[in-house]
């Protein structure tokens, strides 16, 4: 079916709709990018940098818990972000038929998909924001380029929501989300340079961690959060939008499949 | 042009599942028109086309006169729709479900305030509005999706199933609210099995069965025209009657421990009738519009 103009600027009536539920219930949503930080800040902090000591990171010796305080800004931002696409847009679809219902008003299946998306993003961005003010208390955020982390948790929230948002319009039913959660989420979580250098994997395990969407935003959430502002942050930066900007157009097409009956 | 929809030829093809094939039909402003059928029988797929939900395998399809395949956007802004599931936000309450829905229209704020509480009003919910969905019966339910169909001011109401699965105090609340919405000039399409229903609210239907119509015309004189005026129903006949009926060339059901005749009251044929083999039980009554759908849709169980 023709629909002209596929998208107009009322993508954001979904995006807003989120947005109303989630305030009815935000300080349950708030509690965890507040807790986890604090959590793994103590344990691995307090609890593995006495055995681990420093940490040799590009040339230069900085302790672990500077080292992995801005890999978990980076999970928390992939896993907001794609567990909101996945499950929760998943709900949504099927479960509450919300999209069905969205389906018979003027939106259309594109606004409906990229509101869920840039829902998915601010959802990363949200939960960026939140950790960044825990993870400050501890003094491992260098101001101002630390503020960068907000338009890269909203980039890395696009490119992670979309490839979630894939996910969701093949999946036949909501027990298959661990497959991709087991072979792409937690492989990335543990192998992205988030807890120990890739420099530390085998050549081969390096290069194929360098592909990574996480390794890449990993490096830049590293960059930022230490004022380290080179051109390395333009190879990551690049590597994130040529992601979402393929994740993206897969999603409305795949979800355009899955919904037009 | 004052048809609010015209389809010509309309045809859904699920694979090689045809759901709709060669349908017709249009529907004049203010008139309340149903689509009759068993389950699968294309009423769904139908509709669904009309408010621009499902493309069209092929046909043509007009709404307010505007082909729906090029413009949809302009014709849903103008529709209403109930589909079969309650499909609301549980996690809102009910006045925030009619706000939320109403932004998808890009309805500003104050007016979408102002025409929630008149239809909360209207639909008898205006003392639930902070009540959670999942709180609310079925009957609730269905009239807050009523409500929500008609934050948009349609000119044209869709409801698939309307009253599908509410008890009798429900169903009848629903008919009264569509009976008001037709009596101020709303065009209505709905599907629906219940028969009462359709003969109540529809001015004109259509029954439909595998994807094809089958008959349309206004419920009375569909009854009068495939049934007749009254419908004798012998339980447990005794034997003979077929033959007798057979012998005076008289159409009936023969339906396993019960016979069916259209029939006139008074006449000569019922007299005999009710005198010879009326011995298990026999019952006269008015020819309804579920004897021209059973009549004409068969009695098999469907899916």
């Amino acid at each position: 079916m023709r629909i002209y103009p596929p998208i107009s600027s009322r993508f954001l009536r979904v995006w807003q709709r989120n947005l109303t539920v989630y305030r009815q219930s935000w300080k349950i949503s708030f509690i965890p990018p507040l807790l986890e930080p604090l959590f793994y800040l103590l344990a691995f902090g307090a609890g593995l940098s006495g055995l681990i000591g420093n940490i040799h990171y590009r040339g230069e010796e900085i302790s672990y818990v500077r080292f992995i305080a801005p890999a978990l800004v980076a999970i928390t931002v992939m896993n907001s972000a794609f567990f909101e696409n996945t499950y929760a847009s998943f709900v949504r679809m099927y479960y509450q038929k919300t999209f069905d219902a969205m389906m018979a008003t003027p939106l259309t299946v594109e606004e409906i998909i990229t509101g869920e998306i840039l829902w998915g993003a601010t959802k990363s961005v949200i939960a960026t924001a939140i950790m960044m003010a825990v993870i400050s208390g501890f003094g491992l955020i260098r101001y101002p380029e630390g503020l960068l982390l907000i338009p890269l948790a909203f980039l890395g929230g696009l490119a992670f929501g979309a490839a979630g948002m894939v996910c969701t319009a093949v999946t036949p039913n909501i027990e298959l989300f661990n497959l991709p959660v087991f072979l792409f989420i937690t492989p990335m979580f543990l192998f992205s340079g988030t807890f120990f250098p890739i420099e530390n994997l085998p050549l081969w395990a390096q290069k194929t961690a360098a592909l990574l969407p996480l390794t890449n935003l990993v490096d830049l959430s590293r960059a930022f959060t230490n004022g380290r502002i080179d051109a390395s942050i333009l190879s990551g930066g690049g590597y994130l939008a040529a992601f979402a900007s393929v994740a993206f157009p897969l999603a409305i097409r795949t979800m355009r499949r899955r919904l037009i009956k | 042009m004052n048809a609010v929809i015209r389809a010509e030829a309309l045809r859904k093809t699920f694979g090689k599942l045809v759901a709709v094939d060669d349908l017709s039909f249009s529907i004049a402003s203010g008139e309340c028109f149903g689509i009759l059928g068993p389950n699968g029988a294309g009423k769904t797929s139908t509709i669904r086309m009309v408010y621009g939900f499902s493309p069209l395998t092929a046909g043509k399809l007009r709404v307010f006169g505007l082909d729906v395949t090029e413009n949809p956007r302009a014709v849903k802004a103008r529709i209403g729709v109930c589909q079969q599931e309650n499909n609301l936000d549980p996690e809102l309450t009910v006045l925030q479900n009619l706000l939320v829905f109403a932004r998808y229209f890009d309805i500003a704020a104050p007016e979408a305030e102002r025409r929630s509480h008149e239809l909360l009003t209207f639909m008898a919910l205006e003392h639930r509005e902070e009540s959670r969905v999942p709180d609310l019966s079925g009957g609730l339910l269905r009239r807050l999706v009523m409500a929500r169909a008609l934050l948009n001011r349609p000119e044209l109401l869709i409801l698939d199933e309307p009253t599908t699965g509410l008890d009798p105090q429900s169903r009848h609340q629903v008919w009264e609210r569509l009976e008001e919405l037709r009596a101020d000039g709303l065009s209505i399409l709905l599907t629906t099995h219940n028969m009462d229903e359709a003969s109540r609210l529809c001015d004109r239907l259509i029954i439909m069965d595998g994807g094809r119509l089958l008959v349309e015309g206004k419920p009375a004189e569909l009854v009068l025209h495939h049934v007749g005026r009254h419908i004798l129903e012998i339980v447990d006949p005794v034997d003979g009657l077929a033959e007798f009926l057979g012998k005076r060339q008289v159409q009936y059901e023969n339906i396993g421990h019960r016979i069916i005749i259209s029939i006139e009251d008074g006449s000569d044929l019922y007299r005999e009738i009710s005198e010879r083999f009326c011995s298990g039980g026999c019952a006269m009554r008015m020819a309804t519009l579920e004897d021209v759908f059973l009549r004409l849709t068969g009695r098999e169980l469907r899916e």
